[in-house]
């Protein structure tokens, strides 16, 4: 589609501002700008049939099945985006609590931060959290700076930071940007982490172990009890990234299973739309006696009921964000627990580990699933590596999907499984929807034996067929001037 | 649960579909007797007894509970609170194309084939930034105008392999702080540049400019509203191989001298003033532009234009071995989620604006400041404090604890500003006041008369 910027002519104009006595002396020729940004020139119609004509362009959870492993692409409910707009929420300055009297203006906000923090206590098991981190990625290394200054208070050395191989590139990434060095841990044959290569591994220089639990294999770790113990030996912490909390919500908490820092990401679990990529939140919670560590501000309750900011802690990370995290997603995520309540959260879990287990039973004599296993959480990895001699891969198997309107499954990754497809149904699909995706992967499998051509050329129905992005690293046109 | 139970009394409205009948059929396709039988894995001391989350309830209820607790907070207020966060018109058009489910449901658009919606937008709002900035490549987003300047910093870190960092202090006190969180486990040297009659001590500055520094952060308009031509600073610190980075207010390069005429290397800056609601404090949308040489550098995913396998213009997420997922614990960043559908709105918002009226814009905030100086530096004991010009913030010295007068003007309906006490000990009296295109001529004099009223009886 022509660019927005192509659009229109000369002179052409959406919104009006309001008529305003000008004439005030502006300021001098070198503090201006030369010339005007060349912004688009075009009409409220125009403006709003490019980006309606691009809207359907997409693939979307409202539009098409969309079981992108690790992603957790359930439905968003609607009214939660009404919340969202309530002007008591949405018009609301961050500042205002703190001004004097200024935290009276903003009860309503502070109580839901406050409620918030006691409904993901008792979901995760864990002693506080904090609801600032503005993503996933914010909230590991928020939980990775809270390590080091646990360790710092307590005068440790620590140099190292366990990552199994199998975990999401944020977790090293996240790690490492802290100030901490990676050690990977092979996974065994089983699929989830070894224990003789973490024994190994565990000195009184590892600072931490992050895991994903359920892993992104979509298996249980089983031997989280056996893990926990020896970090907890060495005082090393155990980090959970809480990507997959969708599947054990109520049947097992982070926090009764040994693990000290969790991250959650609201936008996954609890249901807050991705947004194109964004925006997400990626509370952090924590053990008790870790609580004083978690950034500031917090919020807290006086003796009269009435909700306050607290600034003086001593002991915190600091800021980590300007204010109160992403709000307003918070928001949708708390008005999505009160919704479901605690037999809907763990029916949640249920529903969605029944439906990925419904669709590896009914793939799995196609798509190889590593480590054989049989049964998963939820979402399953598949492999395409059994059609690598037909020259067909996950990648073909992907586009193909695409022509049959399902977005395709998360591909190469985890990046221990060959050709993997990682699949995650959620819980909000039906079965008849499960049914359609199990017939279109079963005709991807036929067809890659019979005619893997077909597969390559794939996708055919899209706007555009298979992208160049060799030429794309090189040219790196990433912007039109 | 075994089926047929249903339910430890969950709701067929939990948005979940699987009926009595579909669950049995999927239990008996996968070889197992129960729903219970899945989690088997988990072993029964590892399970909750309970856990205190309330039982769910309707939609109204939720609806009307979240309502009250909105009535609870104050929106009749009329603001001349600003720091950071402005409070701007939003034209209806934004809120009705980032209300479009097609771009709030989807995920990061990893297939570009069925994605060509979101990547072309970002791709728009790219070119909207640079064209904003005069900067030749811009990411598709980062959290926050306070992260994204740690990220300039950290990305200033790499490039240069140096460690020595210098931060102007009318640099936003609070991303200042921000920067020294993150950094308290890394090897940094920082050095503060102080700040002089609300401008930057250019000669404090070139002092501590050398071989060993990194960057030198400024920001423009400062925290004081006070705007710079930073040229000169940005040719010195070149001089020594140290890189300039910008934080700026996007709404002020209506107008501008730009950062990118300064010779700047590294632009943020915070978005929410291009269409985000105050939302108190979030979502919004921390900006980044460099220069192309440094790329390769910079955090964030970048989306970048190609051709399909029939010739066709379209779309991917590009550089992508800069990042995480790629790169793991090597990474330009860990950043993986960003702000896309807050950069949408951005795109649609300068767009709405357009050409000549993101310069009206601008120019309105900053006549409207100026009428609002005018009127308060007519009050008894009030200076308007700045001998530099400004944008649509700026500082007054009152004759009274700023403090208390806020608490004061709150009651009369107004946030009458930020008093700067808090994030600079030595301007007890000096409050910081920004005036936005949605302030009236009545709401301005009546501002200036309930000020002078709060003084002075």
């Amino acid at each position: 589609m022509e660019l927005i910027f192509d659009i229109g002519q000369q002179g052409r104009r959406c919104t009006r501002l309001p008529q305003q006595d000008a004439g005030e002396k502006l300021p001098g020729k070198r503090y201006l700008r030369a010339r005007p940004a060349e912004l688009p020139e075009v009409t409220e119609a125009d403006l709003v049939r490019h980006f309606t004509n691009l809207s359907r362009q997409n693939f979307c959870v409202d539009t098409n099945f969309y079981p992108l492993g690790s992603c957790t692409m359930k439905y968003n409910p609607k009214f939660t985006e009404e919340i969202a707009r309530l002007d008591g929420f949405a018009g609301l300055h961050p500042l205002l609590p703190q001004l004097r009297r200024g935290g009276l203006l903003t009860q309503g906000a502070l109580e839901v931060l406050a409620n918030m923090e006691r409904l993901l206590c008792a979901i995760t098991g864990m002693g506080a959290f904090t609801l600032q981190p503005a993503a996933g990625a914010h909230g590991e290394l928020t939980g990775v700076m809270i390590i080091a200054a646990y360790h710092r208070a307590k005068k440790h050395k620590r140099r190292y930071v366990l990552v199994p191989d199998s975990a999401h590139g944020t977790n090293p990434a996240s790690a490492a940007i802290a100030g901490y060095e990676i050690i990977n841990i092979p996974s065994n044959e089983r699929g989830t982490m070894s224990l003789e290569a973490l024994r190994e591994k565990m000195t009184e220089e590892v600072a931490a172990v992050m895991m994903t639990c359920p892993n992104t294999l979509g298996l249980f770790e089983s031997e989280i009890d056996a893990i926990a113990k020896m970090a907890h030996a060495k005082d090393a912490l155990l980090y959970y990234d809480g990507a997959n909390l969708n599947a054990i919500l109520g049947r097992c908490r982070p926090g009764d299973i040994g693990f000290d820092v969790v991250h959650l990401n609201l936008h996954k679990t609890f249901s807050t739309p991705h947004g194109g990529g964004g925006p997400g939140s990626g509370p952090v919670g924590v053990r008790k006696d870790l609580e004083k560590f978690l950034p500031i501000s917090r919020v807290t309750q006086r003796e009269d009921g009435t909700f306050a900011l607290d600034y003086q802690k001593p002991d915190t990370i600091g800021y980590i964000a300007p204010f109160y995290g992403n709000f307003l997603v918070i928001l949708k995520a708390y008005a999505y627990i009160l919704l479901l309540g605690k037999e809907g959260l763990l029916a949640t879990a249920e529903h969605a580990v029944l439906n990925a287990n419904y669709i590896l039973a009914r793939l799995k004599e196609h798509f190889a699933p590593p480590c054989g296993n049989a049964r998963c959480m939820h979402e399953c990895v598949l492999s395409a590596a059994p059609f690598l001699d037909h020259g067909v891969n996950a990648l073909d198997v992907a586009k193909y999907l695409i022509d049959q309107g399902v977005h395709p499954p998360t591909v190469y990754f985890p990046l221990i499984v060959k050709e993997a497809l990682m699949i995650e149904p959620t819980e909000t699909e039906s079965k008849e929807t499960l049914d359609r995706f199990i017939a279109c992967m079963t005709r991807a499998a036929e067809t890659a034996r019979r005619d893997p051509q077909a597969l390559k050329e794939a996708p055919r129905t899209t706007p555009v067929r298979r992208l160049d992005e060799t030429k794309a690293a090189r040219e790196m046109r990433c912007a039109y001037l | 649960m075994t089926p047929g139970e249903r339910g430890r009394g969950y709701n067929m409205s939990d948005y979940i579909a699987n009926t009595q009948r579909d669950t049995e059929e999927m239990l008996r396709a996968i070889g197992a007797k129960s729903i219970d039988d899945l989690f088997d894995v988990v072993a029964p001391a590892q399970t909750p007894k309970d856990f205190d989350v309330p039982p769910g309830r309707s939609e109204f209820e939720v609806m009307r509970h979240l309502r009250d607790l909105a009535a609870k907070n104050a929106t009749n207020l009329t603001l001349f609170i600003g720091a950071g966060v402005y409070d701007h018109f939003i034209p209806a058009v934004v809120d009705h194309i980032s209300g479009r489910s097609e771009f709030y449901t989807a995920y990061t658009p990893y297939q570009p084939e069925c994605s060509q919606g979101t990547l072309q937008a970002i791709f728009e709002y790219q070119s909207a930034i640079c064209r904003l900035t005069d900067m030749e490549i811009a990411n598709a987003s980062l959290y926050d105008g306070g992260t994204a300047l740690y990220e300039a910093m950290m990305m200033a870190r790499r490039i240069t392999g140096r460690n020595r960092v210098l931060i102007d202090k009318a640099v936003s006190p609070i991303y200042r702080t921000i920067i020294y969180s993150y950094t308290r486990n890394l090897d940094i040297e920082f050095h503060e540049i102080p700040v002089q009659h609300g401008q930057t001590d250019r000669q404090a500055l070139q002092e501590q400019l050398n071989d060993k520094t990194a960057c030198a952060i400024l920001q423009n308009p400062n925290f004081f509203g006070a705007i710079d031509d930073h040229a000169d600073i940005v040719a010195q610190a070149h001089a020594h191989g140290v890189m300039a980075i910008a934080s700026v207010y996007p709404v002020a390069l209506g107008l501008l001298k730009t950062p990118g005429a300064m010779g700047f290397d590294i632009v943020t800056g915070e978005g929410q003033s291009l269409g985000l609601p105050l939302g108190f404090g979030g979502p919004y949308l921390g900006f980044m532009a460099t220069k192309r040489e440094f790329a390769r550098k910079m955090p964030g995913r970048i989306v970048g234009q190609t051709s399909d396998i029939e010739g066709r213009t379209g779309y991917v997420l590009t550089l992508q071995a800069r990042e995480q997922h790629i790169r793991r614990e090597k990474a330009t960043s860990n950043i993986c989620s960003n702000e896309a559908l807050c950069a949408l709105r951005a795109v649609v918002f300068l767009s709405a604006l357009g050409k000549e009226g993101f310069q009206e814009l601008a120019r309105q905030n900053y006549e409207k400041a100026e009428q609002t100086k005018r009127l308060l530096s007519q009050i008894k004991g009030v200076t308007v404090k700045q001998s530099s010009p400004t944008f649509n913030e700026f500082t007054v010295v009152l004759p009274r604890n700023p403090v208390e007068i806020v608490g004061r003007m709150i009651a009369k309906g107004f946030a009458a500003g930020f008093p700067l006490a808090r994030y600079y000990p030595d301007m007890q009296n000096y409050m910081l006041v920004a005036v936005t295109e949605k302030r009236t001529k009545e709401e301005i004099a009546g501002y200036a008369q309930a000020l002078e009223a709060t003084l002075w009886s």
